[in-house]
């Protein structure tokens, strides 16, 4: 099966781990000079968060091995998780509300 | 089991197990062991936990007026950039100690895993230097000199839950090593704690910049 040559290939490849690995540092580095530059508080945000998918993406793919993993392991454990994440921020509108009621 | 021999009975075709579809009632629909799985599914629950204190802790902060940002570039991020670093070096080793321990090479396993802990035991010797520098600055769980009482709440309840994670991760990692270094463990155990490894990381991931790079003190 071709899969299985792939998964023997890459999924215990020391370079492909090093490679994620110096991605991971760099794409830090550029969060950490993101932060010394100071941004708008919305841009920094919206930058830091893109970031910071992008990173646990690569972990969860390559370090945690669902890239390699079944389809059906991933449709499993993804979506239900990203769409209850999701829903927490139904809350969200409330607390810039709650800025405008405090009694001060 | 009973089930694998029932369907390599019943399908006269004698195709391998392999290509059973994972939805005819196959014993393993994920192809993976129980132990994984059972791992992936505290993961995402996990997961659920960590995402519900940092939405937690962006709503009190954009509830708040007065949130402080007491985080100097130097020393404070440029320290939490170190535990960054040794969080996401201590991934690579982990991935290695996978490696070596699905090549049955144990001893190598063992060393990857002892570089994995010494990893996890500085990022958890640095934070907790930065917690005491900030308990010496008054911040406390309900009070700080700066600003929202709900800073040090949510601050400590955050990063305290992480690092219990990283303290738990590395008496794991302990354990794990001397059992799969004395040969009682197999290779998919490792792997599993391995799983749990990098989830922490990932967990700081967001943590990190959230908390820190988004609270760095201006001027």
């Amino acid at each position: 099966m071709s899969e299985a040559t792939v998964h023997a290939h890459q999924a215990g490849s020391r370079k492909l781990f090093l490679y994620v690995w110096f991605w991971l540092l760099a794409l830090t580095g550029v969060e950490v000079y993101l932060s010394y530059v100071q941004l708008g508080v919305k841009l920094m945000l919206t930058l830091l968060m893109g970031l910071s998918i992008v990173k646990a993406t690569l972990i969860i793919s390559y370090f945690m091995h669902l890239r390699f993993e079944r389809r059906s392991l991933v449709l499993t454990l993804m979506p239900a998780m990203v769409f209850v994440i999701v829903l927490l921020f139904l809350f969200f509108p409330d607390s810039l509300r709650l800025l405008h009621m405090r009694p001060q | 089991m009973a089930t694998q021999d029932f369907a390599s009975h019943a399908g006269h075709s004698g195709a391998p197990a392999a290509a059973e579809s994972a939805w005819s009632g196959g014993g393993s629909p994920f192809a993976i062991g129980s132990k994984k799985l059972g791992m992936w599914l505290f993961i995402v629950s996990d997961a659920i936990t960590f995402s519900a204190l940092l939405m937690a802790y962006s709503y009190v902060r954009v509830a708040s007026a007065d949130w402080p940002t007491p985080f100097h570039f130097y020393p404070s991020v440029i320290k939490a950039t170190v535990m960054t670093f040794f969080l996401l070096s201590s991934s690579v080793t982990m991935v290695m100690a996978v490696r070596a321990a699905k090549l049955g090479e144990r001893a190598s396993a063992v060393k990857w895993i002892l570089g994995t802990m010494a990893g996890g035991l500085a990022f958890i010797v640095l934070h907790a230097i930065e917690w005491a520098d900030l308990i010496h600055e008054g911040v406390r769980l309900f009070q700080n000199p700066w600003g929202s009482p709900l800073f040090g709440a949510s601050f400590f309840t955050l990063t305290g839950l992480h690092m219990t994670h990283v303290a738990v991760g590395v008496t794991y990692l302990g354990v794990i090593a001397v059992l799969f270094g004395s040969g009682r463990l197999d290779a998919e155990v490792v792997e599993v704690s391995g799983l749990y490894w990098h989830f922490v990381d990932l967990v700081w991931m967001f943590i990190f910049p959230l908390v820190y790079l988004l609270s760095v003190k201006m001027g």
